[in-house]
C-alpha cells in the first residue's frame, strides 16, 4: 500500500508534465480556420484551410481539413447565424414581457451547429432534434414570424398554435420533440425510410449530452448500424443536460466514442465551417452506403436550460463569460470574413442592420397575429386526419360534445 | 358545416341515428355448444371456415400487397414466421425489406416504425404481445397519437400497432395484461379489437388503410379458433369501419356489450340464458374501442332496458366504466335496472388455473350477472 501511494507520488509529476501534448482535444475557437487568396467574384469558390483541432476520430479517417465556399455562403451563413441570435434574443424578451407560455428553451450560442448542418446537406435530407428547436426550424424554412407566432401561441404560427416552443415542424423537419431521447429511434426511422425508397439522402438525428445516457438512443444506435441505414446521430453537447453537467451525468464523456461499433466523430460545434465540413462528409459516408455515424458537436448554450432558468447555479459566470468572449459562433466568422477581406467592415455592419431588421420586422408581424379563436371547431380539429376524425370527441361535459 | 350540430344534445343525435338502426332478423335458437357457429351466413353460398390467425395473415398478405409503402416490422415476424404465426409465409412471398425482423428493443423499433410513418410509409409494426409494448408505450402516444395535432395536422403519421392483447392461458401477471383502456383513452389513436375471423380481417385492412395511428388488440386464444367467412369477406377489398359495433345476436331483454373474446363468452351465455329462462338478449361485437359506437349501444338499450358490459380488462377506469358512465349520460332514462359489469377481477393475474379462472369473467359469471340483473 505504502509503495503503491509512493509510486503514484513519484510519478504524476512527469505524466502531468506530458499530459497537455498527448491529449489533445477539439478546440472550441470559433475562428480558427485560414484562408489565401480570395478571390473578388461572390460566387467563386476558396478553400479554407481548417484548424488541425477541429475534429477528433473514433474508428474513422477524419474528413479533410480543408472546405470549398464562396463569399457567398460565407455571408450567407452569417446572416444566417446573426437571424437566428436575433429571433432567440426576440423570444427571450417577449417571454419576459410574459407574452411567451410555458416552456422556451434557447439556443442562444449553439447557432453554428444548425447553421453549419443546414449547409451541408440539402432540402431533401431530414433533421429531427428535441425541445431546443427554434434555430432548426428556421434553417428548414421557416419563416421568423411563423417560429415567433407559434412562440405566442397564434393561429398564423408554424404550428398554427398547437405545438408551441417544443413542436415545430417543416418539410422535412420532424420537430421539435418534448421527451428526451424518444427522436433518436424516430429518427433512425427517418432514415429507414430513406433506405427503403432508395433516397441518396441522410438523416441527422440531434439529441443532448443529456439525453446520451435514454436506453433509447442505444437501440436506435444498434438497428442503425444492423441495417446501415444514413444516419448522423449528433450529440449537441453544450455541457449540461439542464443543470447536470456531461461528468456528472455520463461514465464516458466522449459522446461520440458511444456507438462502440459504430465510428465517430467530434466536432468544433462553435465554428460554423468546421460544422459544415464535418457533416458534408458525413453525408457522403452514410449515402455512399457505409452506414452510420456518431457525431459530438461540441458547443455551449449561453443561456440556461430554458427561461426559468438562470443558469448560474452550476457554472460560474466566469466560464459563460470566457465562451461568450472568445469563442462566440458569431464573432467567430465576423473576424475571419473581415481577416480574408470577405467584406468590409461597412458591409458587414450592413448585413447585421439588414438581418436584424428583417428579423425586428418579423416578430413585429407575428406580434400582431391573431389569437386562434377559443371555439371547438379549432380546438379538435387535426387530431385526426382531415376526412378520417370519428363522428365526435367529447368536450367536458356532454353538452361539448363536438361532432366533425 | 359543423356550426349547428356543436352542441347537439346527445339525445338528439341518438334519435337521428335510430332510424338507420338495422335490426337483425331473428335469429335460430342457439345451443351453448355451437353459438359461435350458428351465424347468419349459412344461408349464403361460399363460406369458409378461416382461423382468426389465417384471417389476420390473409389481411396482411393483401395489404402488403396492394400497398408497397407497407412493410411489417417486429420480433420473429420473418425467418421464425411470426411468434404465433400469423405473419406465416409473408417473408417468402414479400422478401426481406417488407417482412423485417428486430432486435428485442421495443422502444427502439417501434420508435424507428413512428418515424417510418412520419416519412411517409405505412408500417405495421407487431408486438409480440401488447404486454412488451409498455416498454414503448410512449413512442405509441407521444410520438404517434399526438404528432398531427402538435404540428397543426401538417405531420400524419400512418402507422398501424398489432398483436395479441389481454388474457392467455397460464402466463401469469406479466403475460396477461389488457390494455384496451390505456390506448382507449388517448385522442390522436384509433383502437380496435377484433372478435371473430372476419372482425380480424377487416378491421386490420381498414388500420393499415386508416392515416391515422391505429392499436389492433388481438387476442392469443382467438388465434386457433374457425369461424365461417362470408364470400364477401374473402375478398381482398373487404373492410369494416372503424367505429361501428356489429351486433352478434339480437334479442329484447338485455343488452351485452362486449368485445374480443369475451363476445364468443357473452353469445354462449346469451344461449345458456335463453335455455334456462327463456330470455333473450342481444349481444353487441364492439369491434372499435375507439372511436365506441355509442349510437348502438344507447340504440340497443333503448330497445331492452338493461345494460351488462362484459370485458376482460381490470374493473377500475375500464372499457366497461366508461361504458356504464355513458350509458348514464345518454341512455339514463331508458334504464329500468342498474347498468352492470362483468370484468377482470383486480388482481395481478395468478399462474395457478383455478386462481386464474377466478381473475377472468367465465361464461357461468356472465349468465349468473344476467340472471340477477333481470330477476330471473
Amino acid at each position: 500500500m505504502l509503495f503503491r501511494v509512493a509510486a503514484r507520488q513519484a510519478a504524476p509529476l512527469r505524466r502531468q508534465a506530458f499530459a497537455p501534448l498527448t491529449r489533445r482535444s477539439v478546440t472550441t475557437d470559433a475562428a480558427s480556420a485560414h484562408a489565401e487568396n480570395i478571390p473578388q467574384e461572390d460566387d467563386k469558390p476558396f478553400t479554407v484551410r481548417l484548424s488541425d483541432e477541429s475534429f477528433e476520430t473514433y474508428e474513422l479517417d477524419p474528413p479533410p481539413y480543408t472546405l470549398e465556399t464562396t463569399k457567398k455562403e460565407l455571408k450567407q451563413m452569417y446572416h444566417d447565424m446573426v437571424s437566428m441570435r436575433r429571433m432567440e434574443m426576440a423570444a427571450d424578451r417577449l417571454y419576459k414581457e410574459k407574452k411567451i407560455r410555458g416552456f422556451c428553451h434557447l439556443s442562444t450560442g449553439q447557432e453554428a451547429v444548425a447553421v453549419g448542418i443546414e449547409h451541408a446537406i440539402n432540402r431533401d435530407d431530414k433533421v429531427i432534434t428535441a425541445y431546443r428547436c427554434h434555430g432548426f426550424a428556421l434553417m428548414r424554412g421557416a419563416t421568423v414570424k411563423s417560429i415567433i407566432g407559434e412562440l405566442l401561441g397564434r393561429r398564423e404560427g408554424i404550428a398554427y398554435g398547437k405545438g408551441g416552443s417544443m413542436h415545430m415542424f417543416a418539410p422535412n423537419f420532424y420537430g421539435g420533440n418534448g421527451i428526451v431521447g424518444a427522436q433518436v429511434p424516430v429518427g433512425a426511422g427517418l432514415a429507414f425510410a430513406q433506405q427503403y425508397n432508395e433516397q441518396p439522402n441522410t438523416s441527422i438525428v440531434l439529441y443532448g449530452d443529456g439525453a446520451s445516457n435514454q436506453g433509447q438512443v442505444f437501440e436506435a444506435f444498434n438497428m442503425a448500424k444492423l441495417w446501415n441505414l444514413p444516419v448522423l446521430f449528433g450529440c449537441e453537447n453544450n455541457k449540461y443536460g439542464m443543470g447536470t453537467s456531461a461528468a456528472r451525468s455520463s461514465a464516458l464523456t466522449e459522446y461520440y466514442k458511444r456507438g462502440q461499433y459504430i465510428p465517430g466523430l467530434k466536432v468544433n460545434g462553435m465554428d460554423v465551417l468546421a460544422t459544415k465540413a464535418a457533416v458534408q462528409y458525413g453525408k457522403d459516408y452514410a449515402v455512399s452506403g457505409k452506414g452510420p455515424l456518431v457525431f459530438e458537436y461540441v458547443t455551449y448554450r449561453y443561456g440556461g436550460h430554458s427561461m426559468s432558468d438562470p443558469g448560474t447555479t452550476y457554472r460560474s459566470r466566469e466560464e459563460i463569460q470566457r465562451m461568450r468572449s472568445t469563442n462566440d459562433p458569431i464573432a467567430g466568422l465576423k473576424q475571419k470574413m473581415l481577416e480574408w477581406g470577405v467584406t468590409s467592415e461597412e458591409e458587414l455592419k450592413e448585413l447585421d442592420k439588414a438581418a436584424r431588421a428583417y428579423v425586428d420586422a418579423e416578430v413585429a408581424e407575428a406580434e400582431k397575429m391573431a389569437v386562434p379563436e377559443a371555439n371547438p371547431r379549432i380546438l379538435f380539429e387535426d387530431i385526426y386526419v382531415r376526412g378520417s376524425e370519428p363522428r365526435w370527441m367529447r368536450g367536458r361535459t356532454v353538452d361539448e360534445t363536438f361532432y366533425y | 358545416m359543423a356550426a349547428p350540430r356543436l352542441f347537439r344534445p346527445a339525445s338528439r343525435v341518438l334519435s337521428s341515428r335510430l332510424s338507420t338502426f338495422a335490426k337483425r332478423p331473428a335469429f335460430a335458437p342457439l345451443c351453448a355448444q355451437s353459438a359461435l357457429r350458428v351465424r347468419n351466413y349459412a344461408t349464403e353460398g361460399g363460406v369458409k371456415e378461416v382461423t382468426v390467425r389465417d384471417a389476420l395473415n390473409e389481411a396482411l398478405a393483401e395489404e402488403l400487397e396492394g400497398n408497397e409503402k407497407t412493410f411489417i416490422l417486429g420480433e420473429e415476424v420473418a425467418q421464425y414466421n411470426g411468434a404465433y404465426k400469423v405473419t406465416r409465409g409473408l417473408l417468402d412471398r414479400f422478401g426481406p425489406k417488407r417482412v423485417i425482423d428486430t432486435p428485442i428493443t421495443e422502444a427502439g423499433f417501434t420508435g424507428l416504425a413512428v418515424g417510418a410513418a412520419l416519412a411517409g410509409l405505412h408500417p405495421i409494426c407487431e408486438f409480440m404481445t401488447f404486454n412488451f409494448a409498455m416498454q414503448s408505450i410512449d413512442q405509441i402516444i407521444n410520438s404517434a397519437a399526438k404528432t398531427h395535432y402538435m404540428s397543426g395536422g401538417i405531420q400524419p403519421c400512418n402507422i398501424t400497432f398489432r398483436g395479441p392483447n389481454g388474457f392467455a392461458a397460464g402466463v401469469a401477471a406479466q403475460h396477461s395484461q389488457d390494455y384496451s383502456a390505456w390506448y382507449g383513452s388517448i385522442p390522436g389513436l384509433k383502437v380496435v379489437s377484433p372478435w371473430s375471423s372476419e372482425d380480424a380481417k377487416g378491421l386490420l385492412k381498414a388500420a393499415i388503410r386508416d392515416p391515422n395511428p391505429v392499436v389492433v388488440l388481438e387476442n392469443e386464444l382467438m388465434y386457433g379458433q374457425a369461424f365461417p367467412m362470408s364470400e364477401a369477406a374473402q375478398k381482398s377489398d373487404f373492410v369494416l369501419p372503424i367505429g361501428k359495433a356489429k351486433i352478434e345476436r339480437a334479442g329484447k331483454d338485455l343488452t351485452i356489450v362486449s368485445l374480443s373474446r369475451c363476445v364468443g363468452q357473452s353469445l354462449t351465455a346469451a344461449a345458456e340464458l335463453k335455455q334456462k329462462y327463456g330470455v333473450d338478449a342481444e349481444v353487441i361485437n364492439l369491434r372499435s374501442i375507439k372511436p365506441l359506437d355509442v349510437e348502438t349501444i344507447i340504440a340497443s338499450l333503448k330497445k331492452t332496458g338493461r345494460l351488462m358490459v362484459v370485458e376482460s380488462g381490470y374493473p377500475m377506469f375500464g372499457v366497461a366504466s366508461e361504458i356504464l358512465a355513458l350509458s348514464m349520460e345518454y341512455g339514463f332514462d331508458y334504464l329500468t335496472a342498474p347498468a352492470v359489469r362483468v370484468t377482470g377481477a383486480e388482481v395481478p393475474t395468478p399462474y395457478a388455473l383455478g386462481l386464474e379462472n377466478m381473475s377472468f369473467p367465465q361464461e357461468d359469471t356472465i349468465v349468473t350477472q344476467a340472471a340477477k340483473l333481470l330477476r330471473v
